[in-house]
Parts: structure tokens; C-alpha cells; sequence
């Protein structure tokens, strides 16, 4: 019986596929590319069909003769028929894949063209997008600046505007508080750099066809000193992949694993088949590859500092935000935002979805308090008491209030006494018994420059009242003070201010509204940090849900050299770098110190350098200049979008397109992973298909596509693809969810997209650290910590060694007992080394510059390359024919140097120098001036007195020291300049 | 006939950008014939957004207005226009018309408000039109009202009688209005642009060391009497706000029951002030 079923399937095979051609043409485009054979048969022969593939049409006769360029052949008919029925079990079609008991055999390219086609057969059915009365199709897609509706016609976008949610989108949460009911607008929201897409894809900066560095010449002189100076030329895509196949295999021939590094931005296009931690990883693996190990880089000094007093190294440092919204709203009094604008950095991934919740936290009457040397965008819509300090200052100021909230019996004493260890020695420090130095107000107004009496205010008022501490753009972490010379000192003090408050007690927590819509956390979407297509399950969080729900075959990178990001100029050029790693299984593994090159691997030869660039994303960038120059440096190629930053260090560009030309599938604001979560920033959590809405531009192509070309010279395009095109991997994707319970694939193919109904109120999680104030068991639903690192019963207490927060973290009396390193147990306020205090770097440059994540693009996102961003003067301005980045400036600083608003200056210290333009306003404190890291535009010219760069890379200035020295942590915003009025003619071009 | 109007909330306004960027997607690289030719990528905003900083030291607010087309019932370029260039639909919107205005460069010149900017590729003027394109497909509200993360901008189709009552009532203003081109954009607290304050952070001495004083009465007076009155915060501050510019000499009179007074003479030019520490001389009042 069973042997007819498959008899039947492999007859009606051949007429299927002609029937569908017949129906459809984009399917009988893929049966004409190419002529071949191709064999499904059981191993004993006793079944099976032989497939013709000529001309667009498909004739099968039962004969087995040899040989036939594709075979398909099963160990057995119980396999054959798992692999070939109609909606097949995935977790039995890899398990055969795995175990070989479904070989399929031929050259590489033929059995992934047969096997996607077999797969878009299914699929070439079902339709995209909807239609639109004015002669649009609209279809979907998804942003780091949130969820879009792409209105295309004949081809070409004509806009992309946010997701109105219809009646048939479910319900919308409510809240009440106070009397008040809330609930939030029935649409997502947007953020500068997610509204600006249509303009990228259309920039006149895109990479459209493959190009090689003109005296690059790999079987001859490779010329590394000219990279970032040559020219390019067009050539052919078989050219250049037969370039970059060769190469892979040239390196692995001559130096052996590890001298392939592979590198990309910290962050991507959305979409978790094309993510870089999905199919970029799954490449890697099966090349083997140096991986370039990031560094904590928004969060230093959370995870290098704070994680110590109270754990969560599997948040890395940063706390949870489980229903603080409605705690906030119901029991807090004031806000105290410090180092905190989520009106800039947006949740990261959230667009504007707080800013509803905030404002209704105004109308409730909350006040609000802003520690920031800017008064920045944040404090300017909500108003409140601006408080502003010198940068790198702030553990001064977060120390004074503790020491009047001691002397005037201002703190919880029942919670320190309960829920703490090592108040006594910490109380000691800040009263000046330690040292004879009491942290007095008066004492902190010497280094910060905030009035005593308004320390004491605030001190007063905060220990009076139910308060929240907001930092960072999630309101739980982050902020540019952690990213300066005392990044771990403050975030550490974020935490013991919480702690002698009470945290977790009603109106005590950690929040800004940036996090804890009451969401419907349990409905089950990967994020992109759950790796995708990838594969790998060390470096990505896979083995959580990802791997068991979408069953796919393992990769491993049998590499085991890392070398460190911040690093890896110094790891070309020095020929050694060492790092610490970003683990968060424990608080503990940050401190074994990882070193490079590691015994028995090559050192690096080649970069495969993907993705966004990052020349300004990543301190004293003119490091990576020298980097890619190096000699020892055989090949570089990019793959990338534009034609912009390090794709101008290349030897070969490979053209990617964008998002929007390529399907994938997300959802909105989930990174899983490190940020569990994380989708609960949003109002409405919307999974969406990312259509491909219009053709590659050019002779671009996706990601995955180059990675498949590659990989298939290398005899890996099946193993790589698994027979899938990134359309089919979405099915999988959307398979491995909870979706199907509730769309089918076709209506979500259809309309694009699916929002997630709100759960119960009475459901709803309770609140952060309510638990641990109560001494109760931990009852939120996260996974965090891992069992092991509870101090004594699962569940209960937080994982120190204590299992209570610990004013002076045991983690860190271990490897520093005697308080000798700049990352003490005792956090004592160490001036930074890069600041006011600093008196010989402070005369020659007296202005301190601070760097934040920039407000309208997002990384090197929708800046530069012609896209609508430029049109903003907040985010660049025009002078003479050139888009300048932004220095703002107080009028005290600006009139005596003659710098007038909208002026150009240059901004210099001993590591270089960029022109910016002026914004001169009383918004950013005398002192200090402000700035956004993350220019896409990477630009030097050469000037009287030097060179400069012109394209607002800020990263140029800053320092490439660690926070401390037994840490990997950058410190940009402990940064000294001079500032002086610009006043060299109009930018030549090149 | 219910027509169109646009709110805008000054003080909602946080310079995102948003709007002006929507602009920029829907009208570059589309071509809505009878509406609107496409619109220049890179500058000639034609909604804009001015910021208005006041104050010094750490009292400091900012505020930001986005001016677009005002689609005037009385417009100045209707006038000028009145060959067809530019029209007013019975809902209100005004439509410079993309065939018709062609090589009217006379036409950016008559906008009092700056609204008009001049596309040198189309040889087109060219303006914010409410997206009437989208409005006549269905659409409930232009695009910037979408994308507006704290619903600042507001849409209403309604009865001018009805406009009129919720202006009076709101106290909404418009943009020039002794220029009397009836705009059907209407503002609400853009004293936080046209508007000085006046404030200032009052403490005293104890035990040798300066503190904040809260609840101390501060009264504002210029010539004609008190203008405000106010109690000062836990920092001690206090703000005065809505004051004309240049409204000239005023007098702030601080009296607090144990810390004592002060009084401090005040000159208000085209900028906000801020007082700074205004110390109380410790005589009981």
C-alpha cells in the first residue's frame, strides 16, 4: 500500500510541475534556467523515477538508467514518503538529512536548483500583498525603527507609511490607574530612520554590480597599502565569486583555520533569515572562521559593573521590566531620567511606542528629573528639573545623594538590612569614615558642577517619594554614561541607589515606559538573536526554542580563535590583542581574559567584512584605516548595501539589496536572546512578512543569494540552503511558531501581517523584583538565571553568592581583594582618566565631548547616501553644497570662539579631527558638547594643518582605552576636545 | 460643507521629524497628476519645523513648530493664482495645480508664511497639500497626522462655525494673523514660541551651607500690579510664563514665613530669563 502511494507521487510528479508552469510564469522561469536529469529512487532501486528537465517542461520515465545529474535517493520507503507527502514533518526530513537516510547527490548547483524548484512549485501559488483601489499593491515590511506598509506600483516603491490596525486585528490592552484608563493607539508607530527606507533604496549610493580594486590582482600584485585610495572596476558576479571562492580556499590551503575573520556592524536589516547571526552565521560556519567577538558596546558598564551587585549576566547586566508600567503608573510619584532619552534612542527597536505612556504618566501628575549634560529631547518634551553634569561625573553625584539620604535617615533601612550584604563598609565610604573624605553634596559640586542644594533636594525629594530610576533607552540599562571612563562605577550606583530604596517595592523600580506593555508575552516568535537559519547553537540563543521548534541542521565553527572587535586593528597591526569575553551564562565569565592568537590557528589574512558600515560605530576609528591597509592582510571583500565607509577598504564588493527586495519574516522589536522579551517595548506585538516588494536593484542580490553562490563553488550550496530559497526558510520560520495556530500561511503571505491579541488583564506578569522585596520565590516568566547560579534553593534569591544584592560584590572581592584595580569591589569614585581632572590634556582641550546613539538614523542606518534624513537640521546640516554632522554647543563656548549656529567648526584632539557644523543653544551645559556617533559617511581630506574628515565621524576623537584595564569596554564618552571656528572654503570633492 | 483644518499642539511637538519626512515619501518620486508633481528629494522641506530655545544656566525649555501650507481661505497666492494656478477645493485645501503653475515662480513670493518652495527640475511651485490625493481615496487623515509618535498634529473635517467655536474655546492661534489670510491651521500654546518666562531658584543659608526653599510665595509685578503669582518647588524654582517680549520692567517680590525675602528687578528684552539663585535675606516675613 505504501509502495503505491510513492509509485503515485513520483507519477503525478512530472504533470504537477507542468501544470504549474502552464498556470504560472514565474514558475516556468525557473524550469527553463536549466536543462538536467534528476533521479528519485529508494537505495535498493526497487522504486523510482527518473526526472527530464528540458526546456521548460518535465518528462519522467520509471527507468533508472544512468546516470542523471541530480539523485535523490532514500534509504527507505517509510523516508521517502516522510520527505515527499504533502506538508511534511520537518523535524523527519532533517533527521534524515542528518543521519543519511536521504542522500541527495549531483553537483552542488543542480540539487539546490531542484530542490528549491520542487519547493517554489508550492509556493509560486499563493499570493503577496494586497491589492490597493488606486492600482498599488501593498505589501509589508519590517524595520530596527519599526513595521511598514510598502505601497508598490509597476514595479517601483511609491511609499512606506505604518501599520493602521484594522478591526480584525484584536483587541487592544487597557490600563488603569489612578481612575484613568488608558489604551493605546490602534497604530505602530515610527521612527525617523524606519520612514526613510524608500529613500536608501533608491540612493544613488547603491552598490548595483560587482566591482574589484583596480590594482588588486590576486594571482599577482595585491597592492594592500592602497586600500581606502584605489579605484574600482565593474566586473562580471562570475568573476567575482570565482575571486572569493578561490580565495577561501587559497587561505585554508596556505595558512590553514582561522585566517578567515569575518566582520560586521552591530546591527542589520530587520529579518531573521537574512540577520547576521542567521544565514551570515551559517556561511561562516561552513568556511570556518576567526570570530571577531563583540564587546558589550551599549551596555558596558551594566554588564562590566552592575551585574556584580545583583546578577542577571543573562540580561547582561541590564534589569528586567516586567510590570513596571502599571506599577509605575500606579504608585510612583517622580522619575529621575539619568543618562536616559528614549525619545532619541527608542527602545532601541521601538520607534515611539513609550512615548504614548509616558505622556499619560505627565497626566497623571509625575514629575520628572533629568540627569544628562544635555537637555536633551526627552526632558524637552516632558519637562521636569534638568540637572546637568560633566560627563564621567555622575557616580559623584549618584554617591552624594546616598550620603544625604544616611544622614538624614532618607533610605529604606528594614530593605538594606534584609535584602542587602556589605551596606556597613559601603556606608563607611560615603560618610568619609573610610578615607576622611565625606561625599557631601558640596564635595560631589566640584566635580560635577550641579549645586550642592539642589543635591539635597533632589536626595531629599527621591527618598520622600516613590521613585523610578530610568536609564537608558529601555529605561533598565544602557545611557552614554556607562559608556565613559566611569561607565561601571555609575551603573553600579544606579543599582545601590535602587537598593537603599527598596527595589521591587510599589513605586520603586527601574523604568521610563520604554518597556512592559502588557503585551502577550507567551505567544512564541523567534527573535533574531535566536539564530535564525543558522544553525549555530553556542553563539546564538538556538538552543533555547529556536533549534527544537524550526528543526534544522547544526553548524558548528570548529574555529575556536576570537579575536576582540574593539581589538582588531591592533590584532592585524600588533599581530595580538586580547579580550574579555561577552558570555552571559554567569557573572563569573567576564573575567578570564581570552588572548590572540590562539595556539594552533593562523592569524588573520582575510577579512570577509559584512554588512553596515562602522567607522563611526566604533572608537578611534582611524585605527581600522591602518587595519586594513596592513600588509599581512591578503584579501578583503564586502559585501554590503552601499557604497559607503569600509566598503571603500575592499578588494572586491559584493552588491547586496536591501530588505525590500528580498523576503524574509520578523517581528517587531524581538530580539530574544539577551533582550528575552524585548517585544514587550511595543503596544501591539505585529509579526510581519517582509515581502520582497520590488526586484534587486541592479545586479544586486540578498545576502543569502551571494552566500549560496559562494558556498555552491565550494560544494556546500545544499548543505548551506537545505534545498530552500529564503521564502521557503520563511515558511519554516513561521512553522516553528505559534502562528499557524492562528493564520494560515497563505493569509499571512496575503495580507503580511499578524498582531498578537493582548492577554487577560488578570493575566498579566507581576511586577519586577516585587518577589525579592518580599522575600518570596522569583515568580516572572524568564529563564534567567541558569539554575546554578542560585546561591543556595532554585528560585529563590537573586544569583550572587549571597543571593541578596551586595553593596560590595563578592564576584569582584575574589579577584580584587584589596581593592587595588580600577574596577574595585569598594565602588569608590575614581575621576576618569580622560576628563576635567586630567589638567594637561585639559589645557590644550578643554571641552569634553559626548557621543550618544544618534536620533534620527540608527547606526550607520539611513544616513549619508542621499537618503531623506539630510533634509533634518538636527541630524545634519547643509553648508555649501556638503550635509555636516552636528556639534552642539552652549553660546558661552560658541561667542568666544566665533562660532556662530549653523557655522562650521572643527572638533580636535591628538587623535584627529572632523568638521562638524554648530548648533549653538543653551540646551548642552558650558563645557560640554554634544554629538551622535554612527556617521554612515567616512570622508578625509586633507587641509591646512592636517587632515580632517568632513563626514561627521565623530569616532575619530575618541579613545580606544578600555574602561578599565581587566574589562573589554569602550569608553567614547570620556572623550576631551577643542573646538574652533572653521573657516577653510567649501569641501572639494575627491 | 465640513471642511478640512489641521490642530497642532506646540508643546506636543518633539522635532522628530516625522512629518517632514512623510512629506519627503510620499511626494519624491511620485507624480499624482492634478495634485502634485514629485517633489525634490533633498531640501525645499514644505513642512518645516523652527525651534524656539528659551532660558540659560539649567532653565531651559525648548519648543518646535511645524509650519506647512495653511491652505488660507483669504490666501495671498489664490490671488496671484487666480488663472487656475492655484485653486481652493470646496473642503478648504488649497492645490497649486502641477500643469497650470508651471514657471510661476511669482507664486512662492506670494506666501507670506514661506510655505511655497520652488522645485527648479519640475519648474513647479510647490506645497504641502494636505495629501487631498490620499483624503480622496479614503484616507482619514493626512500622513504627518499618522506618523506623529505624540499625536500633535490633528486632522478635523468639520463645519468652519464648529472650527471657530473650538478655536474660541481652546484658544487656538494662527499664524500671522494680522495678515488676515484666515489659515486653516490653527495652533494651540504657541506662547511656548512667540512667549517669554521669567524664573529664577530661591534659597537660604543654613548652617553655613545654601538649600533649596520650598513653598516660598513669589510674586511677579510690573507697573499696572501683580501679574503672577506662584510657590516655588522642592529646587526652589519658580517660572512665570505666557510674558510678552519685551515686556519691559517688572519687579519679583519672594516671601517665604521663616527664610525671609527678597526682591529682584527685572528687565524682560526679546529672551527669557532666568534669574538664577535668588537668596533670601533670612528675615522672617
Amino acid at each position: 500500500m505504501q509502495r503505491a502511494i510513492l509509485r503515485t507521487i513520483l507519477f503525478s510528479l512530472g504533470p504537477v510541475l507542468n501544470r504549474t508552469a502552464a498556470k504560472y510564469p514565474a514558475f516556468r522561469a525557473v524550469l527553463r534556467q536549466r536543462d538536467y536529469t534528476a533521479q528519485i529512487r529508494l537505495k535498493d532501486r526497487s522504486i523510482g523515477r527518473t526526472f527530464d528537465i528540458r526546456a521548460g517542461r518535465v518528462t519522467s520515465s520509471a527507468s533508472l538508467r544512468e546516470p542523471a545529474d541530480v539523485q535523490m535517493v532514500f534509504h527507505d520507503l517509510y523516508t521517502a514518503l516522510a520527505m515527499l507527502k504533502p506538508n511534511a514533518d520537518m523535524a523527519e526530513i532533517v533527521h534524515a538529512a542528518k543521519n543519511f537516510k536521504v542522500v541527495v547527490q549531483g553537483r552542488d548547483e543542480l540539487v539546490v536548483a531542484f530542490m528549491q524548484m520542487l519547493n517554489f512549485s508550492q509556493s509560486v501559488r499563493l499570493r503577496q500583498g494586497v491589492r490597493t483601489g488606486d492600482g498599488c499593491t501593498r505589501y509589508t515590511t519590517n524595520t530596527n525603527g519599526g513595521p511598514l506598509f510598502v505601497y508598490v506600483r509597476d514595479g517601483k516603491i511609491v511609499r512606506t507609511t505604518p501599520i493602521e490596525l484594522g478591526a480584525q486585528d484584536g483587541p487592544s490592552w487597557t490600563m488603569r490607574a489612578r481612575g484613568r484608563t488608558f489604551t493605546p493607539l490602534r497604530r505602530t508607530s515610527v521612527a525617523p530612520h524606519g520612514l526613510t527606507l524608500k529613500s536608501t533604496v533608491y540612493s544613488d549610493q547603491r552598490l548595483l554590480y560587482p566591482m574589484k580594486r583596480v590594482d588588486f590582482d590576486p594571482a599577482g600584485a595585491r597592492n594592500p597599502q592602497n586600500r581606502g585610495k584605489s579605484g574600482y572596476e565593474r566586473i562580471s558576479w562570475n568573476e567575482a565569486l570565482d575571486i572569493v571562492s578561490s580565495e577561501i580556499k587559497r587561505q585554508k590551503r596556505l595558512y590553514g583555520p582561522g585566517s578567515i575573520a569575518i566582520q560586521t556592524g552591530s546591527h542589520h536589516q530587520w529579518g531573521n533569515v537574512g540577520y547576521y547571526l542567521s544565514a551570515l552565521l551559517r556561511f561562516g560556519n561552513l568556511i570556518g572562521f576567526t570570530r571577531v567577538h563583540p564587546n558589550p558596546d551599549s551596555w558596558e558598564g551594566w554588564y562590566w559593573g552592575a551585574q556584580h551587585h545583583y546578577g542577571n549576566s543573562m540580561r547582561v547586566g541590564v534589569a528586567a521590566s516586567y510590570g513596571t508600567t502599571q506599577d509605575c503608573l500606579d504608585h510612583a510619584e517622580l522619575i529621575v531620567f539619568w543618562s536616559s532619552d528614549p525619545e532619541s534612542t527608542n527602545g532601541a527597536y521601538a520607534a515611539f511606542e513609550g512615548t504614548q505612556r509616558r505622556l499619560w504618566a505627565k497626566q497623571l501628575g509625575i514629575e520628572f528629573v533629568h540627569i544628562d549634560p544635555h537637555c536633551n529631547p526627552t526632558a524637552q518634551l516632558l519637562g521636569g528639573k534638568w540637572l546637568p553634569t560633566k560627563p564621567g561625573t555622575d557616580p559623584a553625584l549618584a554617591i552624594a545623594i546616598m550620603y544625604v539620604w544616611i544622614a538624614e535617615g532618607l533610605y529604606d533601612k528594614q530593605y538594606v538590612a534584609e535584602r542587602t550584604t556589605g551596606f556597613d563598609e559601603w556606608r563607611a565610604y560615603v560618610t568619609g569614615e573610610l578615607d576622611g573624605v565625606p561625599k557631601t553634596p558640596e564635595w560631589q559640586e566640584l566635580e560635577t558642577g550641579v549645586p550642592a542644594r539642589e543635591v539635597r533636594a533632589l536626595a531629599r525629594k527621591w527618598g520622600k517619594r516613590r521613585t523610578y530610576l530610568a536609564n537608558g533607552t529601555g529605561g533598565t540599562g544602557f545611557g552614554g554614561a556607562c559608556r565613559s571612563a566611569t561607565g561601571a562605577q555609575w551603573a553600579r550606583c544606579m543599582i545601590l541607589l535602587l537598593a537603599m530604596q527598596g527595589w521591587g517595592k510599589p513605586g520603586v523600580n527601574m523604568g521610563n515606559f520604554t518597556a512592559d506593555a502588557p503585551v502577550d508575552l507567551y505567544f512564541y516568535f523567534p527573535g533574531y538573536a535566536e539564530g535564525g537559519i543558522s544553525g549555530e547553537l553556542n553563539w546564538t540563543a538556538a538552543p533555547v526554542n529556536n533549534y527544537t521548534r524550526m528543526p534544522h541542521i547544526v553548524t558548528m565553527n570548529p574555529v575556536r580563535q576570537l579575536v576582540p572587535r574593539q581589538r582588531l586593528p591592533e590584532a592585524i597591526i600588533d599581530g595580538k590583542a586580547t579580550g574579555y569575553l561577552w558570555d552571559g551564562t554567569s557573572t563569573e565569565a567576564q573575567f578570564a581574559p581570552f588572548v590572540y592568537p590562539m595556539p594552533g590557528y593562523s592569524p588573520i589574512r582575510m577579512l570577509y567584512r559584512y554588512g553596515s558600515s562602522t567607522f563611526s560605530t566604533i572608537v578611534s576609528s582611524t585605527r581600522w584605516e591602518r587595519a586594513y591597509q596592513h600588509e599581512s592582510i591578503d584579501f578583503v571583500v564586502n559585501q554590503s548595501i552601499w557604497n559607503e565607509g569600509d566598503a571603500k577598504f575592499a578588494d572586491i564588493i559584493l552588491p547586496a539589496c536591501t530588505q525590500l527586495e528580498r523576503p524574509d519574516i520578523s517581528e517587531w522589536c524581538n530580539p530574544g536572546g539577551y533582550l528575552p522579551h524585548g517585544q514587550n517595548s511595543v503596544n501591539h506585538r505585529v509579526i510581519l512578512m517582509q515581502h520582497a516588494c520590488i526586484e534587486p536593484l541592479g545586479e544586486s542580490k540578498s545576502d543569502y543569494q551571494i552566500f549560496l553562490d559562494i558556498l555552491t563553488r565550494l560544494g556546500l550550496g545544499a548543505v548551506f540552503s537545505e534545498g530552500c530559497s529564503e521564502l521557503d526558510w520563511c515558511k519554516r520560520v513561521f512553522d516553528s511558531s505559534d502562528l499557524p495556530r492562528h493564520i494560515t500561511w497563505a493569509e499571512f503571505l496575503n495580507k503580511g501581517y499578524y498582531v498578537v491579541p493582548p492577554v487577560d488583564e488578570r493575566l498579566r506578569e507581576p511586577v519586577n523584583m516585587r518577589w525579592f522585596a518580599e522575600g518570596r520565590h522569583k515568580d516572572l516568566p524568564e529563564a534567567n538565571p541558569l539554575p546554578s547560579q542560585y546561591a543556595e534553593e532554585f528560585g529563590k534569591g537573586l544569583p550572587t553568592p549571597s543571593g541578596k544584592i551586595e553593596f560590595i560584590p563578592e564576584t569582584l572581592k575574589r579577584v580584587d581583594p584589596e581593592n587595588r584595580s580600577l574596577r574595585p569591589p569598594l565602588n569608590r569614585y575614581i575621576p576618569s582618566w580622560e576628563g576635567a581632572q586630567t589638567q594637561a590634556l585639559v589645557r590644550r582641550f578643554p571641552l569634553q565631548l559626548i557621543t550618544a546613539h544618534s536620533r534620527y538614523s540608527f547606526h550607520t542606518h539611513s544616513d549619508g547616501k542621499g537618503s531623506f534624513l539630510n533634509n533634518i537640521e538636527d541630524h545634519r546640516v547643509l553648508v555649501d553644497g556638503h550635509y555636516y554632522w552636528l556639534l552642539r554647543i552652549n553660546p558661552a563656548d560658541a561667542t568666544p570662539r566665533g562660532i556662530t549656529h549653523h557655522g562650521l567648526v572643527k572638533v580636535f584632539n591628538d587623535r584627529g579631527a572632523v568638521i562638524c557644523a554648530a548648533d549653538v543653544s543653551a540646551l548642552v551645559v558650558p563645557g560640554v558638547v554634544k554629538s551622535f556617533e554612527s556617521s554612515a559617511v567616512y570622508l578625509t581630506r586633507n587641509a591646512k594643518g592636517g587632515r580632517v574628515e568632513v563626514g561627521g565621524c565623530m569616532n575619530t576623537l575618541t579613545p580606544e582605552r578600555s574602561q578599565s584595564p581587566d574589562t573589554e569596554s569602550m569608553a567614547p564618552n570620556s572623550c576631551l576636545v577643542q573646538v574652533e571656528r572653521w573657516a577653510d572654503p567649501a569641501i572639494q570633492a575627491a | 460643507m465640513d471642511k478640512w483644518n489641521l490642530v497642532i499642539d506646540v508643546a506636543l511637538c518633539e522635532n522628530c521629524g516625522n512629518c517632514s519626512l512623510a512629506a519627503k515619501d510620499e511626494y519624491v518620486g511620485n507624480d499624482f497628476p492634478g495634485y502634485s508633481a514629485p517633489h525634490e528629494p533633498l531640501g525645499n522641506n514644505v513642512v518645516r519645523i523652527q525651534r524656539k530655545v528659551r532660558g540659560s544656566g539649567s532653565m531651559v525649555d525648548a519648543a518646535y513648530l511645524p509650519t506647512l501650507c495653511n491652505h488660507c481661505d483669504a490666501a495671498p497666492c489664490l490671488k496671484v493664482g487666480a488663472d487656475g494656478a492655484v485653486r481652493k477645493r470646496a473642503d478648504g485645501i488649497v492645490i497649486i495645480d502641477p500643469v497650470k503653475a508651471k514657471g510661476r515662480r511669482d507664486l512662492v513670493d506670494a506666501c507670506p508664511y514661506g510655505a511655497i518652495v520652488w522645485n527648479e527640475a519640475q519648474q513647479l511651485p510647490q506645497t504641502w497639500i494636505f495629501d487631498a490625493h490620499l483624503l480622496d481615496q479614503g484616507w482619514s487623515a493626512p500622513r504627518c497626522v499618522q506618523v506623529c509618535p505624540t499625536s500633535a498634529i490633528e486632522a478635523i473635517k468639520t463645519s468652519d462655525a464648529a472650527m471657530a467655536r473650538r478655536a474660541a474655546d481652546e484658544s487656538l492661534e494662527v499664524l500671522k494673523p494680522e495678515l488676515q489670510t484666515r489659515p486653516r491651521v490653527y495652533y494651540r500654546n504657541m506662547y511656548r514660541f512667540t512667549h517669554c518666562f521669567v524664573g529664577g531658584a530661591v534659597s537660604t543659608l543654613v548652617a553655613g551651607r545654601s538649600e533649596c526653599v520650598e513653598g516660598a510665595r513669589v510674586v511677579l509685578l510690573n507697573s499696572l500690579g501683580a501679574v503672577g503669582s506662584a510657590l516655588t518647588d522642592a529646587f526652589g524654582e519658580f517660572r512665570f510664563d505666557k510674558l510678552p517680549v519685551h515686556g519691559g520692567e517688572y519687579r519679583i517680590e519672594v516671601t517665604h514665613p521663616i527664610h525671609g525675602g527678597a526682591s529682584v528687578r527685572v528687565v524682560l528684552g526679546a529672551e527669557s530669563l532666568n534669574l538664577g539663585e535668588i537668596r533670601l535675606d533670612g528675615v522672617p516675613r
